[in-house]
């Protein structure tokens, strides 16, 4: 630091100009002693000289606290530029000589009191920025005085200063009524004091949350309006920042706020903007859809956010990171802007980047044209990071806009003609996600994409492609001696690679088993004897097992089909997004994480939520929620889609409740010979996995997000939000699914007692039983039979009770079904006649099942063909029902009946009464139209349903009040 | 809400001045800025936002200096990115140049800023002009004028002090049309917009109230009258002094003006525009021997009009050498550093057609490192024409005072980001 100060002389020296460097001269050794002499100087130049020269050291890093009497001593003066490099000096020092400042403490309180306002303003503003507990007790009275000020510049200044002592000292400003002042500052006939009066109190309601300060009104909303057309920039930036987090009571305030804020979308600085696009994006979610206002406001939006891409390259990246959630949210303000996206070249990397992110969010069937000749483009930049990206943004919009998937495949195709590597691999890796979305459709590639096989050094281009080889191995000749290429090298591969070796290796074996014996013999030893992985060892023994007792479960399994990978895979997850707009313009959107993710002791702060849609004041809320979806013991299920350690976990749980049997102690110190003990377990384990297969998927990167939509995933956050899951806005829920019930007493069954539902997890469709041993003797040898049904239900695989059930145990079963058996019609229809057989005997009993077990998840009819199949089935098929002593919103039922398939495709409101619209499917094809007519304040809801086999009716009435009342 | 404190560093990340507002950020996190800059520089992932435990930096770079706002907070960040490049607005105003020189000058004043600008991470008033009227970097000699804090800074007019007076009172508003276009290698026009601004400079005495009439298309139609030579104007920016609900609601254009330059107010025209100097370009490389770039330029304006130094600036591989050029006006040349041929011409009548042609020679052992594929850019400017044909049709000045005073309007458009692909 010396040097720069000493240098600095040396540079100067010759100069004709006197400057301030010339202060920085005298830091030599014992100058101290001489600045000490000269601070104490009778000459006021001298010593303003002096206090110059111990700035200009204390710039530079040097320790200049020793001179702290001396300095104070020339604080009494009336020459303004001293006073204010002194209060500079005090300041930076008093934490360090606390006893000392104590002398500075009269010179501030006869300061504020200076008939000079700047004087005044001056010693609030310093002594609010001493962080010594000792003189806060001193400052309350000048503080006092000053939010009284006669003077604005002072009363704003003070103002700010309430917050400095608040976040010294909480109880001291509360216990001396500092913030009911504050309070009525918002009140001040000055603009500049109110923003800051506003700043002041929402910095102190941050850092309490739970304060209730900023009790916001329509009286004081209307204050802060009136305001924001006079303060300065930044005073507008604190007043829009303010009024966002107000909840305005109802759409027609919603709309007057939002009128008062939109001429903000006019002004020079692009942070006025970006608050003013906050507040509006929040309210605007009040606003009814149907109402002129709304699609004024929605057009209002598009130029300021284009605008924003004109400013400083820094704005616009704060800018495009927003838009990128703006996009998300309502996709409808940007879509016809494609090309202000389109990237320059002298755009810095990161506006680049995000450019091409949004250009993907943008792509449509209209523009994706444009947009692949852009990303071509780009694709042949030198920026190595960039044209991966720009290759990967092909994939997407393959993914994205079906219509233009083989161009975006032949696009890749030529981009790994090109040979560059890492195009190749990029390319690679998007390819495997398009076969995922289109199976069975462009697999005439694969051969090109195995000619590239021995240039792929990245483990993502190199699990890519040996996924490829398993998934098609049926008609890749060579997959054998290709996968068996990779396996040399097995244990220097990253576990990506790992792991994906091992699952492509047991589905060629399953596909061909006669030449690949020895390959998956090889594969399984050494991912479970030879590594030391843990997630490739346990895959490595469920293969194992899986292929040893039963290949067939085996291949169900592993060759399970793959639900569809969708464009949503990289959408950011609806909750999330929604505190994200609440949070725009903020690091927190810049991020794109809540705050809590990075803000230390923020972990209790409430998230932000976006305002609930017109209508729905009531908007969903009830934390039992969550257990009315039937999964009572485990949370509701969860996909990460931000990869956090805890959602990680949960989605073991996707999988429904495996066994509470064997305890997990059991797998202590297991050999291979141990390995039956697990065997129960494990097996129905993977029984319930049937189907949803995401435990498979998870080698590859974006499988598990694919889930259907019935499971909602919190991010990122902490238990908290998980208990939130309930709350959320328009999320859907889990199935409906009934408490267990006893089928088969003890008494009947020689000691077994049976008790089971049904449930719809993950779109399969399965009973879920408890067997428990009340006799003397083990049971073994279960099996379990269905007679002919209305709908063929029928056991999808043989009833896994592998382990001998011993006297007094209890072990759960899921049992997945399926409906391809005989049908024959049952009375009542949903009746389901059982025969479970163990080694004592064969039991008997029936049971009945919710119909909405059988509703399909493809149960949304179009509008159109919603209006028209109504109005065909004729009105003899239409029944009424009445549903007394329900309390849900239309908007909280529409979710809970969707979590079981009923799905609302319209919703009208006539004379305060709602109308929903609903349609669902049933397994065998049939369709039953319904009408849910319900009215706020009114517990008795009226169904009327439609159905060209009116035999249903019945049991959808029964479901319909089953699964609105849980 | 925004930074806990800022700092001002070297290129090599020494600290030159700083000011903590906050106090909840450590002031030594700042030693951990330089090594992750220089990480992300690496990476290739360089970011203005970078953290490092809880703190985070938010940083701009002008010339030789980078301003880094801390926080630990959720900040607004548009705001605080908003702010430093005020704080560079406001010390380019007070030292010319804002430098490291100038920092260590003018560390007293600067620090008299930097405590005037933001308050606990407010900021406050920013407007250098007023600020010029209270703290002044002769300290010594303005003591009386200094004693008064000017009623400007909490006023609702914080942007023009009470009392200027000028013997002759003009007003000159200066039209400014930029046009941005990029074009692809095939010769299609991507994108094209028109940036407009309109700048004043401002010699009026007292507090006068201004109305700027335009043909604005809007404005137009609600006042019913025949809309045929008007713009419209897709997206309006405005001064501070500007009344926002007026214009929201009638879309008069009121407000008492700066006092001398500002920026009024910006637009942007989305309507498709021809490129005003339309660029046609083979550029033919042979491997280790020699590059051939033959340029058409166009002008595609009015006859009336001339474009003013033109600049065509062509990119040549970096290992290009002895270079040969033949144009039919204007003159070529090779500006190495930049990897550029810069082909000059003076003074270009609508209409024209001009012919540029440049032969490079090529190093037999080729640069293996690949190079980007930079476009040609043109620089122009057309004096007394706009390209939106946007007009001021009148600028009323109404003081109370009750004296006559002049506007006087220049229209000028040129060239703002004017690209066109190649396919070399």
């Amino acid at each position: 630091m010396q040097e720069w100060a000493n240098q600095l002389c040396e540079n100067r020296q010759f100069g004709s100009k006197m400057t301030d460097s010339k202060y920085f001269t005298t830091t030599k050794k014992g100058e101290i002693f001489e600045l000490k002499a000269e601070l104490n100087s009778d000459k006021k130049e001298k010593k303003k000289e002096a206090v110059k020269k111990v700035i200009a050291s204390m710039t530079v890093g040097k320790d200049v606290s020793a001179l702290f009497p001396d300095v104070v001593n020339c604080m009494q003066t009336d020459n303004l530029e001293l006073k204010k490099l002194v209060y500079l000096y005090l300041m930076n020092y008093a934490k360090s000589q606390p006893d000392m400042a104590i002398m500075a403490v009269n010179t501030f309180v006869k300061d504020c009191e200076d008939p000079n306002p700047l004087i005044r303003a001056l010693a609030v503003r310093t002594m609010g920025c001493i962080r010594v507990d000792k003189i806060t007790e001193y400052l309350c009275e000048p503080l006092r005085k000053c939010l009284k000020d006669e003077d604005p510049y002072v009363r704003k200044t003070a103002a700010v200063c309430v917050a400095k002592l608040h976040d010294i000292n909480a109880q001291l400003v509360e216990d001396q009524g500092f913030l009911d002042t504050l309070k009525d500052l918002i009140s001040d006939s000055n603009p500049m004091v109110v923003a800051n009066a506003v700043a002041a109190l929402s910095e102190i309601a941050e850092s309490h949350p739970n304060s209730n300060l900023m009790d916001l009104n329509p009286q004081t909303i209307n204050k802060l309006l009136t305001a924001l057309n006079e303060c300065t920039e930044w005073g507008q930036i604190f007043i829009l920042d303010c009024l966002a987090n107000y909840t305005p009571r109802d759409d027609r305030e919603s709309q007057s706020i939002c009128e008062r804020v939109t001429p903000r979308l006019s002004h020079a600085n692009s942070a006025v903007v970006l608050s003013a696009v906050k507040v509006l994006m929040k309210f605007m979610e009040m606003l009814p859809k149907d109402l002129d206002y709304y699609g004024t406001l929605l057009k209002k939006l598009a130029p300021p956010l284009v605008t924003l891409l004109s400013a400083e390259p820094e704005l616009q990246y704060v800018a495009l990171r927003n838009i990128n959630l703006i996009v998300q949210r309502r996709p409808e303000i940007l879509k016809h802007e494609m090309k202000v996206f389109f990237v320059k070249y002298n755009d810095p990397i990161y506006v680049k980047l995000e450019k091409l992110d949004i250009m993907i969010r943008l792509a449509s069937q209209a523009n994706i044209a444009q947009v692949l000749a852009e990303l071509k483009e780009y694709a042949t930049e030198v920026d190595v990071d960039f044209v991966r990206k720009a290759v990967r943004a092909i994939g997407r919009c393959a993914i994205k806009v079906e219509q233009s998937a083989e161009r975006c495949v032949s696009t890749l195709l030529d981009l790994i003609q090109t040979k560059v590597n890492y195009v190749v691999q990029e390319a690679i890796v998007v390819i495997k996600d398009i076969f995922r979305k289109y199976p069975n459709k462009y697999e005439s590639v694969i051969a090109t994409l195995c000619e590239n096989l021995d240039s792929l050094d990245e483990p993502e281009a190199r699990a890519a492609m040996i996924w490829i080889v398993g998934e098609y191995a049926e008609r890749i000749d060579n997959a054998d001696e290709l996968l068996e290429s990779f396996l040399e090298g097995f244990h220097d591969e990253s576990t990506q690679v790992q792991l994906q070796l091992l699952t492509a290796i047991v589905k060629l074996f399953l596909k061909k088993p006669t030449e690949t014996q020895e390959l998956v013999q090889q594969v399984l030893s050494l991912a479970t004897q030879d590594s030391d992985n843990p997630d490739l060892r346990d895959r490595g023994y469920i293969y194992w097992r899986l292929l040893s007792t039963d290949p067939v479960a085996a291949k169900e399994v592993v060759l399970a089909e793959k639900p569809l990978i969708s464009e949503e895979t990289d959408l950011i997850e609806p909750t999330l997004l929604e505190e994200l707009i609440c949070h725009i313009g903020t690091l927190a959107s810049v991020y794109h994480k809540p705050p809590s993710a990075f803000v230390e002791g923020s972990r209790g702060v409430q998230h932000k939520r976006l305002p609930g849609s017109a209508g729905s004041g009531e908007s969903v809320e009830s934390p039992d929620t969550s257990s009315a979806a039937g999964i009572s013991d485990a949370p509701p299920a969860v996909i990460p889609s931000q990869g956090d350690l805890l959602g990680d976990l949960l989605n073991l749980d996707v999988t429904p409740p495996a066994t509470t049997g064997p305890p997990p102690a059991a797998n202590s110190g297991v050999q291979m010979g141990a390995m039956d003990l697990l065997g129960g377990g494990l097996d129905s384990l993977l029984g319930g996995d049937l189907g949803g297969s995401s435990a498979m998927g998870a080698g590859f990167g974006a499988a598990p997000a694919a889930m259907p939509a019935s499971f909602s995933a919190p991010v990122s956050g902490g238990l908290d939000d998980l208990f939130d899951l309930g709350g959320g806005v328009g999320m859907p829920m889990g199935a409906f699914s009934p408490p267990k019930t006893v089928w088969l007493p003890a008494m009947k069954g020689k000691g077994l007692e049976i008790s089971g539902t049904f449930a719809r997890r993950a779109g399969v469709f399965q009973m879920e039983l408890t067997l428990m041993n009340k006799a003397m003797s083990v049971m073994t040898d279960f099996a379990i039979q269905f007679n002919r049904n209305s709908f063929g239900i029928a056991p999808a695989g043989p009833l896994q009770v592998l382990t001998p059930l011993s006297p007094n145990q209890t072990i759960e079963v899921t049992l997945p079904l399926n409906t391809v058996g005989p049908v024959m019609k049952m009375d009542p229809l949903n009746n389901l006649q059982v025969a479970v057989k163990n080694n004592i005997d064969v039991f008997y009993f029936s049971c009945q099942y919710p119909i909405s077990m059988l509703f399909v998840e493809d149960g949304k009819m179009e509008r159109q063909v919603f209006l028209a199949t109504w109005k065909d089935i004729p009105n003899d098929n239409e029944s009424q029902f009445q549903i007394k002593d329900c309390h849900l919103s239309s908007d909280a039922a529409s979710n809970k009946l969707q979590g079981s398939n009923i799905f609302t495709i319209a919703k009208r409101t006539v004379d305060g009464q709602d109308m929903l619209y609903q349609s669902m499917k049933l397994t065998n094809g049939i369709w039953v139209l319904a009408e849910l007519r319900l009215q706020a304040g009114n517990p008795n809801y009226t169904v009327s349903l439609k159905c060209r086999a009116p035999e249903v009716s019945q049991c959808v009435f029964q479901s319909y009040e089953a699964v609105l009342k849980n | 809400m925004s930074a806990s404190a800022i700092f001002v560093l070297d290129l090599k990340g020494k600290v030159l001045i700083c000011r903590n507002y906050k106090g909840d950020v450590d002031m030594a996190e700042i030693d951990h800025f330089m090594p992750l800059l220089m990480q992300q520089e690496e990476e290739g992932l360089l970011s203005p936002v970078m953290s490092h435990g809880c703190v985070h930096f938010l940083w701009i770079k002008h010339s030789n200096l980078y301003l880094v706002a801390t926080t630990n907070k959720n900040s607004n960040a548009s705001l605080v990115y908003s702010f430093l490049y005020k704080i560079v607005e406001v010390f380019t105003e007070y030292f010319k140049e804002l430098e490291e020189e100038s920092i260590q000058d003018n560390f007293v004043v600067v620090y008299e800023l930097l405590d005037e600008l933001m308050d606990f991470g407010f900021p406050q008033t920013t407007d250098s002009k007023i600020l010029q009227e209270y703290i002044t970097q002769e300290g010594t000699k303005l003591e009386v004028a200094k004693s008064k804090v000017p009623t400007t800074v909490t006023n609702a007019v914080s942007w023009r002090s009470e009392g200027i007076k000028y013997k002759k009172n003009e007003v000159f508003i200066d039209v400014i049309e930029s046009i941005n276009v990029l074009v692809n290698a095939n010769g299609s026009v991507m994108s094209s917009d028109i940036v407009g601004s309109i700048k004043l400079k401002t010699m009026l005495s007292g507090m006068p109230e201004l109305r700027l009439g335009l043909n604005d298309r809007v404005l137009f139609a609600l006042t019913g009258r025949d809309k045929g030579k008007t713009v419209v104007m897709e997206d309006v920016k405005f001064h501070q002094c500007v009344r926002l609900s007026r214009f929201e609601s009638d879309r008069t254009i009121s407000f008492i003006p700066p006092d001398g330059e500002s920026e009024l107010m910006s637009y942007r025209i989305n309507t498709h525009v021809k490129p005003l100097i339309w660029i046609e370009s083979i550029i033919e490389k042979f491997s280790h021997s020699r590059v051939e770039i033959m340029v058409k330029a166009k002008g595609q304006f009015k006859k009336q009009s001339v474009a003013n130094n033109v600049e065509v600036r062509v990119p040549v591989p970096s290992d290009a050498d002895s270079p040969k050029f033949k144009t039919s006006t204007g003159h070529a040349k090779y500006v190495p550093e930049k990897n550029l041929v810069v082909w000059t011409i003076k003074s270009f009548p609508g209409g024209k057609e001009f012919l540029m042609r440049a032969h490079f020679g090529l190093p037999s052992v080729e640069n293996d490192e690949a190079e980007g594929k930079p476009p040609i850019t043109v620089k122009f400017e057309i004096p007394y024409f706009t390209v939106s044909g946007i007009q001021v049709r009148y600028m009323k000045i109404i003081e109370k005072s009750g004296y006559q005073a002049l506007p006087w309007v220049r229209y000028i458009t040129q060239s703002g980001d004017y690209q066109l692909r190649t396919n070399a």
